[in-house]
């Protein structure tokens, strides 16, 4: 599934790596406990967390997860964004919440790693 | 190679800039992505550790052809009971660390998981040094 449509799915604003929405993704990991995405080895899903913070971003670079939704009308600081530019990520904005979000991304298709 | 890095306890912004620019060096050593990863998540996590936990501390490195040697040497409090601390789910962080999304108890188990060798040496008052070593080939 394309960036672009997951975007669209969400109803996501995306505010870092717009270059990159032509780019497929087959699975999603949500979790707001980094310890959690820390833990995933070497699958890369797409990130769908409620945790918005410098820490995010930090923990998704350590693990090469380059793709991360923030849910729950979660704004990401200049900080973050530029972290996220830094490491060639991909950030989006959504105002549901974590269980409508990844309903809406089973629905469209999208697989969990787990 | 030699590296060391300072962290500062409470410094959650700067948590993780030394596993970065380990990450960094380890990408530019060419070293395997799938090692590079286990390197860095085993270090993130110990270095959230200091921060969280600790009165801060300092994080080297040692590179060579083999293998990386990584310790994460703190200031204290230290730990009373390790075997406790090792065990997935126990955890004594504040209700900030767990803001942060840490603080489940699964640091340890997990930096165990991802290195060859650990050795956790810790005294009560004087403070926590955590020895990690991953084999590079």
């Amino acid at each position: 599934m394309k960036l672009s449509e997951i975007a669209k799915v969400l109803n996501a604003k995306v505010i870092c790596g717009q270059d990159r929405l032509d780019e497929d993704q087959d699975k999603a990991f949500a979790s707001d406990l980094m310890s959690d995405i820390l833990t995933l080895g070497d699958n890369f899903p797409m990130i769908v967390t409620g945790l918005c913070t410098m820490q995010t971003i930090r923990t998704c670079e350590m693990g090469n997860l380059d793709i991360i939704v923030f849910v729950r009308k979660k704004k990401a600081t200049a900080e973050m964004i530029e972290l996220a530019e830094d490491n060639d990520m991909v950030l989006m904005e959504c105002d549901y919440s974590m269980f409508k979000a990844c309903g809406l991304l089973w629905e469209a298709g999208l697989k969990p790693i787990y | 190679m030699h590296l060391e890095y300072t962290v500062v306890e409470g410094d959650f912004v700067n948590a993780g800039s030394a596993s970065s620019a380990i990450k960094k060096t380890l990408k530019q050593l060419s070293v395997n992505p799938s090692i590079v990863k286990r390197v860095v998540v085993a270090l993130y996590e110990a270095e959230v550790n200091a921060i969280a936990h600790a009165y801060g501390g300092v994080v080297t490195a040692d590179i060579d052809a083999g293998k990386i040697l990584l310790r994460v040497i703190d200031k204290g409090p230290g730990i009373p009971d390790i075997d406790w601390a090792m065990q997935e789910g126990n955890s004594t962080a504040s209700p900030e660390v767990r803001n942060m999304g840490f603080g489940a108890g699964m640091g340890l188990p997990n930096i165990k998981k991802n290195v060859d060798r650990l050795d956790v040496q810790s005294t009560v008052g004087v403070g926590t040094t955590v020895e990690m070593e991953v084999n590079l080939s």
